[in-house]
Order: C-alpha cells, then structure tokens, then sequence
C-alpha cells in the first residue's frame, strides 16, 4: 500500500495572460518508510512538486492520495491539520521561531496539535535528546550553530510522530561537515523509525544517502531510479 | 484548537520583544482611559455638587414673586409692584391639593449687633414651613413657636455664618442680638448648608417670624405684604399642572379684571433644576465623548502596529503555517496580541485616571467624583477597542499564503 499516490499532478500560475504549467503531469507512488530524493535543476519545478507533496499548495489538477486520503481538494484549514498530523518540514533556512528556545521551537506542532503543556515538555525533551541537543533546551536560534539549529528543525519534524518527513535543501546552509552528520540523522530516523523521508536536493552526494532517486525537468519525471549505494 | 493559555504567553511574549514600541503603542489607550475617567469624574462631579445645591433649594419647589408695575409706561420690573400677601400663600395651600406648604418670605438686609461684634446680613422673615420645605434641621435650640409667629415675638433663629461672625465660641441660644436697635432673642441655629452653586453663603442669614419682620423690622407698604410666597408642590409635575389653578386664585384674591395682566410672577424652580440637571448631564456626556476619542485614536495606532508586526512576522506566520497552525490559531494569535496591548493601556490608563483626578483635586476647585461604573466602563471600552482594532491585522495575517510567507525576507 502507498503512502502518497499522485495521479498526473498538473500546477500553473497565471504570467500576465498566459498559465505558466509549472508540473505538467506528474504521477507517482511513495511507500511507507522509503527514503526518497526528489532531484532537479532549478526551475525544474521540484520546489512546486514539494509544496504539493507537502500540502502547502494544491494542484490545478490531477488527484493526490496521501495515506489513502484524497488531499488535492481540501480546505485550508484541513491541509493544515494535514501538515500537523503527517508531516514535518525541515527546511533550508531551519525557519526556527526568534527569541524562542529550542525546546519551545520542536514544542510547535504540538501546540497547534492541542497537545497538554506537560505532555508536551516530555516529548519535546525527547525528540531534542534524539538530536543530541538535550543540553541545548534553553538556547535560542541565534545562540546556536547552523547544524544545530538544523538539528533543531529535525526534532520538531519528529516531535509529532509525523510518518512523512519533507527536507527541503536541509544541507543548503551547512558546511560539509556538519552536512553529513544532517544526512546521517535522517538516515537513522528512517531506518531507526521507519519514517518516510523526501529529501528535495540538486547535490549529487546529498542524494546518494535516499535509496530512490527521482530526477525531475521541466516539470515532468525524466527518471525514477533505486540507488545502488 | 490551541489553548488559551498558550495564545496569552505568546502575545505577551511578542509584547515584550519590542518594550519601546508596545509601550508607545500602550501610550494612545493609556491617554485615552485616564481622560475619559478624569473627564467622567469631573462630569459627575458638577452633577453631584448640583444635585446637592438643589437638595438645599428645596425639592418640587415653586415661587410667586410680586409682578411688575407701569407707570407712565415705565416698566418697573420684577417686585417693583408689591402685590403678594403672606395670606396669599396660606389660600394656597389650602385651596390647591397640588400645593404641600407655602411658606412667606420678607427680606431685607441689615446691621445686626451682639455686644462689640456686628455683621450685617440677610434677615428673613418667614415661619416654621420654610425649614420644611428646604429640608433645613435645627442644630441645636428650638423652632419658631405658634405663639411667636402669632404675637410677632422678637426672637430669631440663626444661620451658622453669623453664629461665628457675632458669637465665636460662645453658646448664642438665650443671648440678645439687635436688628435695627430692637432686642432679639436666639432661640436656635441651623445646620451648617454650605455655599450653593452660585457660591451663595446660604448659612449668612437670620430667621425672624413673618409677623415680626412685617411689623417691626421691614416697612412694608400695605398689610400682610410679603416679597414672596415659597409653594412646596406635592411632586414635580405638580409643579407644572398646578399653575392654572394657582393664577386663577390669586387673580381672584387680587380682584384682576379680565383686561388685566398678572399681578405675580410664578417660578417653577423644579424646572430650572431639571434644566440645570439635564444640561450638566449632557455636560458629562459631552466631555465624556471628547475622552472617547482620544481612546478610538489609540485603537487606531495599536491597529496601525499590529500591522505593521504582522508584516514584519510574515516569515514566523509561514513557520507556523507549515507546522499546522490553522487560519484561526494565526487570527487568534494577533487579536489576543492586540487585546493585551489595549488591556495593558487599559489598566495603566485607570492608575494615570485616578491619579490625574487627585491632581486635579488638589490643583483646582472642581469636585471631582470618582465613579466606579465610570473606572471599568472605560477599561472595558479599552478592551474593546483592542478587538476591533485589532481584528482587521489578525484576519490580514490569517490569509497569508504558507508558501509565500516562508519565502519572505
């Protein structure tokens, strides 16, 4: 059974009088527990297919099943219930919360989940001491490293128990360094927890660590490859 | 649906990451609440002081005054012709049912002496009902008797004024006053009444029996004659239904031909008090206003930072978005934000309030009167305003895109 279904996902944005299709069909399935680079120059509509995938945006057209639920047609609020219980995002700008602690930063999704202020605490901790942050709690962003507060990031992706985790260029801002020990989290989570991981990359060597490999040009699937590591 | 709790600690969290520009913000409700609370108890202040002013006039109360005579086409005006008669009064109030008391009142003033000490003051001829009808006590010693009023008795009553110009510290029942040279005996003293609104000493005056001003003290011109008869009405709109019957009476007393014109003057003094009461009332409401503007002023400039920070977070909205906060968690999140900044405004502004109306008292002559209702009215108002105020930059950051906002530098 699939995890995520896309059915010849279509997206346009108007360009003055014209639609500008930015996907023009994309069909694809994503298992439970796969670990996915989706691959692309820029302007190859990679970053649209992911907004799609993560509920951010809905498609003009085409059908997306995520966990046997059609997603393409729902409201905004319900896309937004949708991207609290099932995924978790981990960006190339970390997009942390200022003036906030780490602990209060991987607190989020659950504040808006209606989790209880001390169930919240105890998995917060927990999901910081899976990253290796635990004695880090009380920094805020500007006190911590890039690859901590990419860290950071990837405990509030977890936090929720979210089954899909979506990485956006999670290693764009990073030195090679601190890159690896990125990429080798993710790979724990997925092999450790099962979670399913989309990781959107243009870097050759960041996408050897998924174990498919989808190349996407000109808003179309050129290739859809197993990686022999 | 996030907690309330959450939400709270989050807009204060957002309050106090910029103090300067909450507090500046804060400054426009915290204006706008101390002035409607200052302004309010000023309002109140005059009511209340009239309503006492116009509790020691007397309540329901009516005068006929003397009309005014023509003589070679001269008008006299008013009590140049003396018409009225202490009788008069007393017709009335039997005659009208509308009328509780009449009470007479000859006037005039005079030197009065007590030993080395004199003064001069109003004496006021007048019997027992005029104390009833302006709900005055005696502090201490007695009211006129029967038999005072009857054998024009010279004895008199004193207001507190001139208890302390003449006597000081000395007890004044028993000694012997002099009107015009004529022994007077003191037989009581009235309760202190304070200046009335026009800053009138009302307690400068001295009560003699009708009888004996009219035949000892004031010339009077005919029998009986008085400058006024002071009417009690049984309620206020008696004060206005009982006027036919009161011109038809005294027009037959005086023996007014049908060409002929009044002879009297009939004041209704209930109406001047509803006037004087109902314009300090619109007094109140107009300051009051006045106040109210400057607290929707302050809603404006918490409306024009709220967007402002809703800008200036586009970026923490996307987070929160992506996270799952729903349209609502974003609205909530910046109206609680807002509701806090005016409510923060609100309460500073009530300290600022009670402490200007103190100022206030101290530097100025007012009375000022604090009314609760008048504290939290504007307090709630302030609360209000936040919302209002406060809702459009919610309902803004609520319709951001996730996907734009994320992307905003």
């Amino acid at each position: 059974m699939s995890l995520i279904k896309l059915e010849n996902i279509k997206k346009s944005y108007p360009l003055g009088d014209e639609m500008l299709e930015i996907l023009k069909g994309i069909s694809l399935e994503i298992n439970a527990g796969e670990f996915v680079a989706i691959m692309g120059p820029s302007g190859s509509g990679k970053s649209t297919l992911m907004n799609i995938l993560g509920c951010l945006d809905k498609p003009t057209s085409g059908r997306y099943f995520l966990d046997n639920k059609e997603v393409g047609t729902l409201e905004n609020d319900d896309l937004a219930t949708i991207r609290n219980q099932k995924i978790g995002f981990v960006f190339q700008g970390f997009n942390l919360l200022s003036r906030t602690s780490a602990l209060e930063n991987v607190e989020l999704p659950m504040v808006y989940a209606g989790v209880p202020d001390f169930e919240r605490h105890k998995k917060a901790i927990k999901a910081l001491k899976a990253v290796g942050l635990e004695k880090r709690m009380d920094h805020q962003p500007n006190q911590l490293s890039g690859g901590q507060q990419q860290r950071v990031a990837i405990a509030r992706a977890l936090v929720n128990e979210a089954p899909i985790i979506f990485a956006d260029e999670p290693t764009g801002n990073l030195d090679t360094k601190t890159s690896i020990e990125v990429m080798e989290l993710f790979t724990k989570f997925n092999k450790e927890l099962g979670r399913t991981i989309i990781l959107v990359t243009h870097e050759e060597d960041i996408a050897m660590y998924a174990d498919r490999i989808i190349k996407v040009v000109d808003g179309e699937i050129l290739s859809d490859t197993r990686n022999k590591k | 649906m996030i907690e309330l709790k959450t939400i709270t600690s989050i807009a204060i969290r957002a309050i106090k990451a910029n103090k300067m520009r909450s507090s500046l913000t804060s400054l426009g409700i915290i204006i706008g609440v101390a002035a409607v609370i200052v302004m309010l108890a000023i309002g109140n202040g005059a009511q209340v002081s009239i309503q006492k002013d116009m509790k020691s006039m007397g309540s329901n109360l009516m005068m006929i005054r003397s009309g005014s005579s023509t003589s070679s086409g001269a008008r006299g005006g008013r009590g140049s012709l003396p018409t009225m008669k202490a009788g008069d009064g007393d017709a009335i109030q039997e005659k009208i049912s509308k009328i509780k008391l009449a009470a007479p009142v000859l006037e005039q003033t005079n030197q009065i002496v007590y030993g080395n000490a004199n003064w001069a003051t109003s004496t006021t001829g007048t019997d027992n009902r005029y104390f009833q009808i302006k709900e005055w006590e005696l502090d201490y010693g007695r009211n006129f008797s029967e038999s005072d009023v009857k054998n024009a008795a010279k004895v008199t009553i004193l207001g507190k004024t001139v208890v302390t110009e003449l006597f000081g510290d000395v007890d004044p029942i028993g000694k012997t006053i002099r009107i015009k040279g004529m022994p007077f005996t003191v037989i009581g003293v009235l309760d202190k009444r304070g200046e009335n609104g026009m800053g009138h000493d009302q307690d400068d005056v001295v009560f003699i029996p009708i009888t004996t001003a009219q035949k000892k003290i004031i010339g009077i011109t005919f029998p009986d004659q008085v400058n006024m008869v002071m009417l009690q009405a049984v309620d206020s709109e008696a004060t206005y239904s009982s006027q036919e019957e009161i011109t038809q009476l005294l027009r037959q007393r005086h023996n007014l031909g049908e060409n002929k014109d009044n002879d009297f003057i009939i004041m209704n003094m209930t109406q001047m008090q509803e006037m004087m009461e109902s314009s300090t009332q619109i007094m109140t409401i107009l300051l009051g206003s006045i106040a109210s503007i400057s607290l929707l002023v302050g809603g404006i400039g918490i409306m024009n930072i709220m967007l402002v920070s809703v800008t200036e977070r586009t970026r923490e909205i996307g987070i929160r978005m992506a996270i799952g906060a729903k349209a609502w968690d974003i609205r909530w999140q910046f109206l609680m934000e807002s509701i806090v900044l005016s409510l923060i405004g609100g309460l500073a502004g009530i300290i600022t309030g009670l402490l200007g109306v103190q100022i206030m008292k101290t530097i100025t002559t007012f009375t000022l009167i604090i009314d609760w209702a008048y504290v939290i009215i504007p307090f709630v108002f302030s609360g209000i305003v936040g919302v209002l105020f406060g809702f459009y930059p919610a309902y803004k950051a609520s319709l951001l895109n996730p996907i734009n906002a994320l992307r905003y530098e």
